[in-house]
């Protein structure tokens, strides 16, 4: 498969008073043709100066960035016109109308003027196309971002946090636009925190971290390579649950106790732990393996699960990444 | 081309720009009504009306005078003496005191008022353009509506180029066409409340490079209110800008310099630049030199600021603030 996004060790760095703060630090990426990309990342972690960088909007200290094959910002007025994007917050001059938003856009790009009836339906804002943006909501705004996007039909779409502000229909919506979208083979980059949405339609995603990137790859990759051993062990009703966790954690186990189950951390051999508990005349009733889902692996990735007793700063992340 | 069709577009739909071009042509509106009611036609019957008038004035003048005389003379070796002159020389008034052209009505000779309108209407356009101007860009940057544009055409000297030649461009055109109104309606005024004498073809090429000079000003104040809000991504820094300017550089340089007694304060004051641009010239004049002339007057010190002076100050101005906005333009980051 070809890649329509390649970024090699992009460096960004900014100075000011308070002294350098590496945005970037050496972050790749790269992503397939005719693929969702999830781009995640904690706040602060560089995400959007990567957008804004690859988009031109920001100039790189170093490293390397194609789309479309044609390295930008170099040959970025060449392929401009194949890329829609939205970054961050949608922002629109409040006075004009949504029609006049995208038929504006769409004389400055020579694009026909057909296309802005087409994605205004496509996004939902066929009926209030005319009314002032600034009387939309930050939804509404959000489906205007992300039409004023697609307005020129492109080959690679990049949307930051697309779902931002939309109410849960909208979010689903947003969810089978982008798989229509990706399955007429456009390709398609979102940046978004909804990681479960982000699990459900995308094909590979990217973790960055403190300017640097810490997991990349297929959804299914990332997920196993950060599987943990841990099964879920539920007991007969009546059984003394203490019990049985004190057997099991003389037995070497990491056991963590919940409502009516516990969870067994280092479970390499589940067969073991019905083997411990029958000798002893417990039966498990349910022995499920722990799978990882996206969220615990980006807060693992990250170093942004919440402590208890500790408030995270923003741009704080576990020793080990990006330190 | 398209985009700059689609930043012509922009503008002309932008509710500021029209409500400062509305509120600009309102104001010149008001002012040729204003010109219209306080002036009228001088004919026989004016004039004779003011004769009557001079001549009744120097009667009554004559009259006081003669009073007065009568009044000094019998108070003369009273207290009441001292309240008049010694030995009573009360000057007798002249004829000439009394002209009756000083009595006549205010009329609107085009020959000689039309390049104070011509003046009045270049202040008033050049202000609306340069906050139309500031708007224009200042309102992108701060909507994020610049770095929507930069996301479809990653061009930025080029966009921006586009946005200030569509500006100029629709700022010459307004100002054309209100100059020919402009024009058109103080002949009116002067044809119904005042007389053309004198308008030969010589005073009219004048006048047309008065307007001229006055489109040239109109667009140096669009373009440098452009230029300052694209350099601080803000229609609210080149309001500020002028602001200081006219607060700082104006009353405040002008305060310091009378302190200071220097010789030409208006050669630091823009405003009298910007009549010498318009005017030709201004001779500043310092009443404290004196230099004897040969009739043993005291002249005045001089110093002429021309029209060539004043368009350089302001092409210096224009390149150095639109110059700085492109280049910075270039290199910023959009954030």
């Amino acid at each position: 498969m070809d890649a329509v996004l390649e970024i090699a060790g992009l460096q960004k760095t900014y100075r000011s008073r308070k002294g350098v703060r590496r945005a970037l630090d050496g972050f790749d990426m790269v992503v397939e043709a005719g693929q969702v990309h999830g781009f995640l990342g904690p706040n602060g972690s560089g995400k959007t100066t990567t957008l804004r960088t690859l988009l031109g909007l920001i100039r790189a200290n170093g490293g390397r960035m194609s789309i479309l094959g044609q390295e930008v910002p170099r040959h970025l007025p060449a392929v401009a016109g194949q890329v829609g994007a939205i970054v961050e917050s949608p922002q629109f001059f409040g006075n004009f109308t949504a029609w006049d938003t995208l038929s504006l856009l769409a004389d400055a790009g020579g694009v026909r003027r057909v296309r802005v009836e087409e994605v205004l339906e496509l996004v939902g804002l066929r009926d209030r196309a005319k009314d002032r943006v600034r009387t939309y909501s930050l939804g509404m705004k959000q489906r205007l971002a992300v039409a004023s996007a697609l307005l020129k039909e492109p080959r690679l779409l990049i949307l930051d946090e697309p779902a931002n502000g939309l109410d849960p229909g909208g979010i689903r919506e947003m969810r089978t636009l982008m798989r229509t979208l990706s399955e007429s083979g456009m390709t398609v980059v979102l940046s978004s925190h909804i990681l479960g949405e982000i699990q459900l339609i995308c094909d590979s995603v990217t973790i960055i971290s403190a300017g640097r990137r810490v997991a990349a790859g297929s959804v299914a990759e990332v997920l196993a390579t950060h599987t943990s051993s841990s099964v879920k062990v539920r007991l007969e009703p009546g059984i003394d649950l203490l019990g049985a966790a004190e057997i099991l954690r003389t037995a070497g186990a990491q056991v963590e106790l919940g409502t009516d189950f516990f969870t067994v951390g280092n479970a390499g051999n589940p067969a073991q732990i019905t083997r411990i508990l029958a000798e002893r005349q417990i039966y498990v009733s349910e022995l499920t393996p722990v799978a990882a889902d996206l969220e615990s692996v980006f807060l693992e990735l990250t170093g942004t699960a919440p402590v208890d007793g500790q408030n995270r700063q923003v741009d704080q992340v576990s020793a080990g990444w990006g330190q | 081309m398209s985009l700059y069709r689609a930043e012509t577009r922009r503008l002309v739909k932008r509710r500021f720009t029209k409500l400062f071009a509305i509120g600009a042509l309102l104001i010149l509106a008001a002012v040729v009504v204003g010109v219209f009611l306080t002036n009228q036609k001088v004919g026989p019957d004016q004039i004779a009306v003011a004769t009557a008038k001079a001549q009744a004035d120097y009667r009554q003048s004559v009259a006081s005078t003669e009073q007065m005389k009568t009044d000094c003379q019998a108070a003369q070796g009273t207290a009441k003496a001292s309240q008049f002159p010694p030995n009573c020389e009360i000057i007798a008034p002249s004829e000439s005191d009394f002209q009756a052209e000083w009595y006549m009505p205010a009329t609107f000779g085009l020959k000689d008022n039309l390049p104070d309108m011509i003046t009045t209407f270049a202040a008033v356009l050049a202000l609306a353009a340069f906050v139309i101007g500031a708007s224009f860009v200042g309102a992108e940057w701060s909507s994020g509506g610049m770095m929507n544009l930069l996301l479809w055409r990653p061009r930025r000297l080029q966009v921006l180029s586009t946005k200030l030649a569509a500006l100029l461009v629709g700022v010459t055109g307004l100002t054309v066409v209100t100059a020919a109104l402009w024009t058109a309606a103080f002949w009116g005024v002067a044809k119904t409340r005042g007389n053309t004498i004198g308008m030969t073809s010589g005073v009219w090429q004048s006048f047309g490079l008065m307007e001229l000079r006055a489109l040239v000003l109109v667009l140096v104040a669009g373009a440098l209110g452009f230029g300052l809000a694209s350099l601080g991504r803000h229609t609210a820094m080149a309001l500020g800008v002028a602001i200081g300017v006219i607060v700082v550089f104006q009353f405040g340089v002008a305060a310091v310099l009378a302190v200071a007694q220097v010789k030409f304060p208006e050669l630091y004051l823009a405003p009298f630049w910007v009549i010498a641009w318009m005017s030709k010239e201004y001779t500043a004049q310092d009443y404290n030199a004196c230099n004897l002339d040969g009739t043993g007057t005291c002249q005045p010190d001089t110093l002429t600021i021309t029209w060539q002076m004043a368009g350089s100050a302001l092409a210096i101005i224009l390149v150095l603030v639109v110059g700085a906005a492109m280049w910075t333009m270039r290199k910023r980051d959009i954030t």
